[in-house]
Order: structure tokens, then C-alpha cells, then sequence
């Protein structure tokens, strides 16, 4: 239900109830209006995965869950990149897993083109998945250190034998070797005789192998030196272009997912808490989380550090075996009034920008939300003089 | 953020010797792993000094050597394999690295000591939290158990963990990640040390618990006047509560800068290629800026500059001879204080 009332810009719609879900119906009609974008090809409709945690040895009772991604809905669209940021605990990865059909879904739909491929199995399963593939964060641990760099990329060939003759794998594994920046002559060779970055680039070839349209990233590149991230996000970007990919991108790094990311939905204890275009979501975040979220970030360039407004939160994340009543993040909100802890705020335009044209006007879950553009840039700092920055090569 | 002025509140005797030499001086440090696979030369001659309120960040990737200069100093290298063929550690004037064993226990941790980067593994699993804080009191002071409990819980309350007197008998898997990364503060700050030397200490941690450590961190500094060596590799970090950096790239320092003028013009290509690989706002949608290739093995760091190989400057002076740190100055000739780079080229890295 994400894309309502930005998509149509009809705001008569809720009527000013925000917690009025809307119709299929309803949906289909507002997608119908989404010329610039096209069909979604991936939409996740009120996701849900709780993990039962068991008591007993013989007799396992459930004594409660941890809901690791309750009630989650988005959309991806074709060459889209869609940034999905988060605290560690807050069910990004799940999501991710969930996406790949690693985890089965305790409810919720993921509909690909469609057709909910969290239920299938068998061959169907088989089908879908050829066109999500997956990209791991730890690049070291990822690859199979007994198999050659042409087996871990041409594993896949051997499961979609479809795909490529067997004759023609060698060369297949060499071309995309090539399209990651790797030494074709190389295919013989283990991970261990690779860095980290040439093994994400491995990780990334395995995951072109197929042709996919989507690709989900799990923190691809936090487990990379710095000046080798900037490497990989570039082949990433370039891959995305000429293959028109759909990218999933989790990452904790903020600055690089707003430079990847078309769109961003921020998560908090496996909710949405706000999701919108980059520039809506970091410079015109309305969520009081977002806004924390932002404001912590360290900014390389010390000329703003006492001009910034920070605001600390206090306290940890809560337990999502035992989420707060209501809101999620009331426990560390500085907002927080006595309806956060009986309602659970929706995911929808907030009442004070629904009939607002700008980019406050975005999905924000949050009762009492606010467009607060001076917590992420204080007062711009002026850029660098030097002429000669920029992009020297 | 920290404060660098040289409080007056000092104990007469301390003001008396900071007035001249620094609090810590490392003076053409070299250290050497040796390997069956041959030497590692993993430090090659680095120099820097802190006073006291003063943070100096040490900013690098992995493999430049910055976490085994820390280690030097606080004299837990492993040797062997390691070795310290040549150099001076001085703290207060006097070189650490020629002190007997005693000598040195006795500025270790009552003088200098450090946090670590991941408090999980650098806790013991099997002892209380309030155990391992009063360990501290216990072995340099020789409290009581019972005095150093009660201390181990002041220290707690200081570090702003709530409840301490319920939670001292818990175990690290007890505590959430923050939490057991103040723990470590809360060690490290025991016996009130002149000196902190933070190795990587919010890595491990989410950008919401990095700014509540690090605030506390600054705080902390300032309330002690203490020394601040901060290792990290996240420019943002840096920006945020270094007063002067010193930039390392494969065992040498390659650039040292008061932070407002690192950012502002780099001297050295390294820095200079890491802030531009930095993803900026008005450079959305283009390519990113990326050093080309990879960090060196320290193994086989190439000759002349270890930089030469990634570097758009690179010419043939820098494939045969190693920059000295060059004092960097104004195109007119005055000196900038604090300032050095490792180039051959710093004139035209800095000034275009």
C-alpha cells in the first residue's frame, strides 16, 4: 500500500483515516497510474516472519516469537535500486532471506510479476528463483574454498543446465569474469589467492550467472577496505545499467546507499518506519528515527561538527521477541505520547503533508511526524574550493 | 568537541614535565614480523606525538600497520614473531621500549591504556563483568575483593550503564553490543589514565550506539584531560572528534594534518583518492571515485613509494626512492603548522 496516495495524488482517498487499508482493487488501480515507473516486478504485501521460541526437549511447547520482520510491504521496480537500512537486529536480513525464499514466510505475500512465490516449491520454485539471485556480505566465508573460481561461478549452470550447453560453461564462467573486472585466465585458480574485493566480485559474477532481474545485496561491500568499496559499488552501478537489474540493496552505510539507491525504506524492529525516494528520505526525513538515524551518522568533513544537530538516542534496541506495545520505537522516542503506546501508526502519507505537494509528502509510520531538513544538513557547508577535487581520472 | 588546552587544574607535578615534551612521542618506529615465509616489515619508521586533551586519529586500511604501532606502545605485540629492530617510544621522555618488564607494567593500564575494537571477544566469557573491573583494582592497587566490587559498580554508574549494582554480577552475553563496548571504556579508564588508546572502538557497533559511545568517549576525555589515540578507518569518525590525523598507508605515515585542513586540501594522492571515493550528494548517479588496485602485501610493498602502484602521479622518481615526510608549506613559502605529507609530488597534490 506504499505507493497510494504519491502515486495518485488523490488524497480523497483515506478520507483522512489513516488506518484504512486499502482494497486490491484500489491498488491495482493507483499502479495503473504509475506510467513513469512501469510494473513493479517484485511486490512484498504484509510480510511477516516470526522464529517460535520453543521450551522443553521431547515436548517442545512455543512460549512465545520474535518477530523478526512483522508486517512489512513494499515494491521493486525494474532497474530500480531500492535501500533498505537498519540497526543490526531490526530484520533486514530476514527480509532479504525471506526474498530469496531462504525462510518461508509465517505470512504475507511476495508476489514476483504477479505471482506469490513465497508458497511455491519444487520446479516453480526452481523457475522464480533463477531470476533472484543473491549477493552475500561476508566475502571470505561466502565462496567454497575447496572449489575453483570457474566451479563457484558455474555452479549455478549446473543446476539451470538450460542456461548454458555444457560445452559452452568455460567460456560463459570467462565472460563473466571479464564483465566483473576479473583476469579471465584466472578460472582455475581458489578464493583464498583472491582479496576481498576480487572475491566480491566473484560473489557478484555468481549472481549474474543466470541473467536475474533482481539481485539482493546483503551488506555487499561493509566487509571491504574503503578504498575498495568505492570499486565494487561502481561495478555494481555499471551492472544495474547494462543489465537493467533490479537491486535490493541492505547496507548499514548510509552515505553509499543514498549514492546507490533510487529509493530507501528505513526499518525498525521489523517494521517499515518510512520509506520514500533518496532525496525524501535523507533530506526531508519526517520519521523521528529516520531523523536520529541521520543525525548520528559521522559527516567526513569536520566543518560541520558543531554546527550539526545530534540527536542521541538513549538506550538500545528493544528485544523483538518482546517488541513495545504500539509504536516500536516509542521506548527511545523523544515524541513519544500516550496514543504511541496504544495504536500502531501505519505506513502512509502523514496526515500534515497529505494535501502538501513537496517531498515531505512520503510513507512515514509516525503519529506525530515532522519535516525536520536541518537535522541532515545544518547549514551547508560550502564545498571545497579546490578545483582539481572531484572526479580526477 | 574535546578540548585542547592545557588545563591549569593539573597536579603541579604532572604540568611541570608536559610543559615541554609531549605526553607520547613515537620516534622512527620499526616493526618486523618474521615469518616462514620471510620478514613482514609491518611498521616502517612512523613518528607522531599526543599531548594531553588531545586526540590524534590514526586513519587507515586494513594491513597499514596502525593497530600493531598501538600494540607496540602498549607493549602487547607478540615477540616473537614481531621484533622492534630500531626506535623510540617515549612517554613522559622516557623510552618505553628500554624499561625493564616491572617498569612497564607500571605505566601499562595505570598510565596507558587501551580499548579494543570487538568487546565480545576481548571479555571473558566465564567471569562476571564486575570481576574483570575490578580485576583492575585488585592487581595494580590490591584492593579487596569487596572494595573492588564496590569500585567496579562507580565505574559502571560513570560509563552510564543503567542499574550497575544489579547488572555487576552479569556476563558479557548478558550485555548489548554498546553496552560492553562502555564496559571496555569502563575498563580502560580504571585507574584514570593519562593516555587512551581506542582501537577501533564503535566498528563493531550501529551508527545510534556509535554516537552514544563516542559521545561518552569525548566526555570522558575532557572530564580527565586525558590523550586520545583513536585507530579507525571511517572518515566520518574522524571529522567528528580528531583534533590532528595522521594518515597511514602500508607501515609509514603517509600524511599528518591538523583535521580541518586534511579535509579541506589533502597533500597526499592516498587522502586525497579517500575523500573523493567518498559518495557525495551532488555526484549521485555518477561514478564513484575509486583508488584503482589494492592495498599491498606487506610482504612485498613495492619499492620507492608503497603508494606508486595506485597512484595517478605516479612518476619514475616514485618507483625508485621513498618520500621522506616532506613539512608542507603555503605556495609562498609559509609553513603550515602540523603538516607533513610522504609525496614526492605534495606540492601539486595540494596546491593543484
Amino acid at each position: 500500500m506504499a505507493d497510494l496516495d504519491k502515486q495518485g495524488g488523490t488524497p480523497e482517498q483515506g478520507g483522512g483515516d489513516v488506518s484504512e487499508s486499502s482494497t486490491t482493487a484500489e491498488v491495482e488501480a493507483a499502479f495503473a497510474k504509475t506510467v513513469d515507473r512501469g510494473e513493479p516486478i517484485l511486490q512484498v504485501r504484509n510480510l511477516v516472519k516470526h522464529f517460535p521460541l520453543t521450551q522443553g526437549i521431547l515436548f517442545k511447547k512455543q512460549i512465545g516469537a520474535v518477530r523478526a520482520v512483522d508486517d512489512i510491504s513494499f515494491d521493486l521496480y525494474q532497474g530500480e535500486t531500492l535501500g533498505v537500512v537498519g540497526e543490526s537486529g531490526c530484520g533486514k536480513s530476514t527480509v532479504a532471506k525471506l526474498l530469496m525464499n531462504l525462510e518461508t514466510p509465517t505470512s504475507g505475500q511476495i508476489l514476483y510479476k504477479g505471482e506469490d512465490i513465497s508458497r511455491l516449491s519444487g520446479r516453480a520454485l526452481k523457475a522464480v528463483r533463477r531470476n533472484i539471485q543473491m549477493v552475500f556480505q561476508d566475502p571470505y566465508t561466502s565462496l567454497n574454498p575447496r572449489m575453483t573460481v570457474g566451479d563457484i561461478i558455474g555452479e549455478p549452470f549446473e543446476i539451470h543446465p538450460e542456461v548454458a550447453p555444457k560445452g559452452d560453461r568455460r567460456r560463459k564462467v570467462q565472460e563473466l569474469l571479464d564483465v566483473v573486472g576479473l583476469n579471465p585466465e584466472y578460472i582455475n585458480r581458489y578464493p583464498h589467492q583472491f582479496s576481498g574485493g576480487q572475491r566480491q566480485r566473484i560473489g557478484i559474477a555468481r549472481g549474474l550467472a543466470l541473467n536475474p532481474e533482481i539481485i539482493i545485496c546483503d551488506e555487499p561491500v561493509s566487509a571491504l577496505d574503503v578504498s575498495v568499496q568505492a570499486q565494487v559499488i561502481n561495478l555494481m552501478e555499471r551492472l544495474q545499467d547494462e543489465f537493467n537489474l533490479s537491486y535490493v540493496f541492505i547496507a548499514h552505510d548510509l552515505s553509499i546507499v543514498r549514492h546507490i539507491s533510487d529509493r530507501v525504506g528505513v526499518m525498525y524492529l521489523g517494521k517499515m518506519a518510512e520509506i520514500g525516494t533518496d532525496a525524501e528520505i535523507y533530506d526531508h526525513p519526517t520519521h523521528p528515527y529516520t531523523q536520529a538515524l541521520l543525525s548520528a551518522v559521522p559527516q567526513p568533513d569536520p566543518a560541520t561538527r558543531d554546527q550539526r544537530e545530534r540527536i542521541i538516542l538513549t538506550g538500545d534496541v528493544p528485544s523483538p521477541a518482546n517488541p513495545p506495545s504500539g509504536c516500536r520505537f516509542r521506548t527511545r522516542c523523544w515524541k513519544a505520547r500516550a496514543r504511541c503506546a496504544l495504536e500502531v501508526p501505519d505506513l502512509a502519507v502523514p496526515a500534515e503533508f497529505r494535501y502538501v505537494e513537496g517531498p515531505a509528502h512520503h510513507d512515514s509510520a509516525c503519529f506525530f511526524a515532522e519535516d525536520k531538513p536541518e537535522v541532515t544538513h545544518p547549514q551547508e557547508p560550502p564545498a571545497p574550493e579546490d578545483p582539481a577535487r572531484g572526479r580526477a581520472d | 568537541m574535546t578540548t585542547t588546552q592545557k588545563t591549569a587544574d593539573l597536579p603541579a607535578a604532572k604540568s611541570a614535565d608536559s610543559a615541554g615534551t609531549p605526553l607520547l612521542q613515537v620516534k622512527d618506529l620499526h616493526v618486523e614480523f618474521h615469518t616462514r615465509d620471510g620478514v613482514v616489515k609491518a611498521i616502517n619508521g612512523v613518528n607522531y606525538s599526543v599531548d594531553s586533551g588531545e586526540t590524534l586519529a590514526v586513519l587507515g586500511e586494513s594491513g597499514s600497520g596502525k593497530s600493531v604501532t598501538a600494540q607496540a606502545i602498549m607493549g602487547i605485540l607478540d615477540m616473537p614473531p614481531g621484533r622492534i629492530p630500531s626506535g623510540e617510544i617515549l612517554y613522559r621522555g622516557q623510552d618505553m621500549l628500554t624499561m625493564s618488564g616491572e617498569e612497564r607494567r607500571k605505566i601499562r593500564g595505570r598510565k596507558i591504556a587501551m580499548i579494543f575494537q570487538d568487546a565480545l571477544s576481548s571479555l571473558n566469557p566465564v567471569l562476571s563483568v564486575g570481576y574483570q573491573l575490578g580485576e583492575m583494582f585488585r592487581v595494580h592497587q590490591g584492593l579487596s575483593k569487596k572494595d573492588a566490587k564496590a569500585k567496579a559498580i562507580e565505574l559502571m554508574d560513570r560509563v552510564r550503564i543503567p542499574a550497575a549494582k544489579e547488572r555487576v554480577n552479569d556476563y558479557p552475553h548478558q550485555f548489548s553490543g554498546g553496552m560492553r563496548q562502555r564496559i571496555m571504556i569502563a575498563m580502560a579508564l580504571a585507574l584514570e589514565p593519562d593516555l587512551i588508546i581506542a582501537d577501533e572502538p564503535t566498528t563493531a557497533l550501529d551508527v545510534t550506539v556509535q554516537a552514544q559511545v563516542m559521545d561518552l568517549l569525548a566526555e570522558l576525555q575532557r572530564e580527565y584531560n586525558m590523550g586520545l589515540i583513536l585507530i579507525t578507518h571511517d572518515l566520518g569518525v574522524v571529522a567528528d572528534v580528531a583534533d590532528k590525523i595522521a594518515v597511514m598507508y602500508a607501515g609509514r605515515i603517509v600524511e599528518t594534518a591538523p583535521v580541518h585542513e586534511l579535509y579541506k586540501r589533502p597533500a597526499h594522492p592516498y587522502t586525497k583518492g579517500l575523500l573523493d571515493s567518498i559518495p557525495r550528494l551532488d555526484h549521485k548517479g555518477s561514478e564513484l571515485y575509486a583508488i584503482k588496485g589494492l592495498p599491498p602485501n606487506m610482504a612485498r610493498v613495492p619499492a620507492g613509494c608503497a603508494f606508486n602502484p595506485r597512484c595517478d602521479r605516479a612518476q619514475d622518481i616514485c618507483r625508485t626512492e621513498v618520500p621522506a615526510l616532506h613539512p608542507v608549506t603555503e605556495q609562498d613559502g609559509t609553513t603550515l603548522v602540523g603538516r607533513g605529507s610522504a609525496c614526492h609530488f605534495w606540492k601539486e597534490t595540494i596546491h593543484g
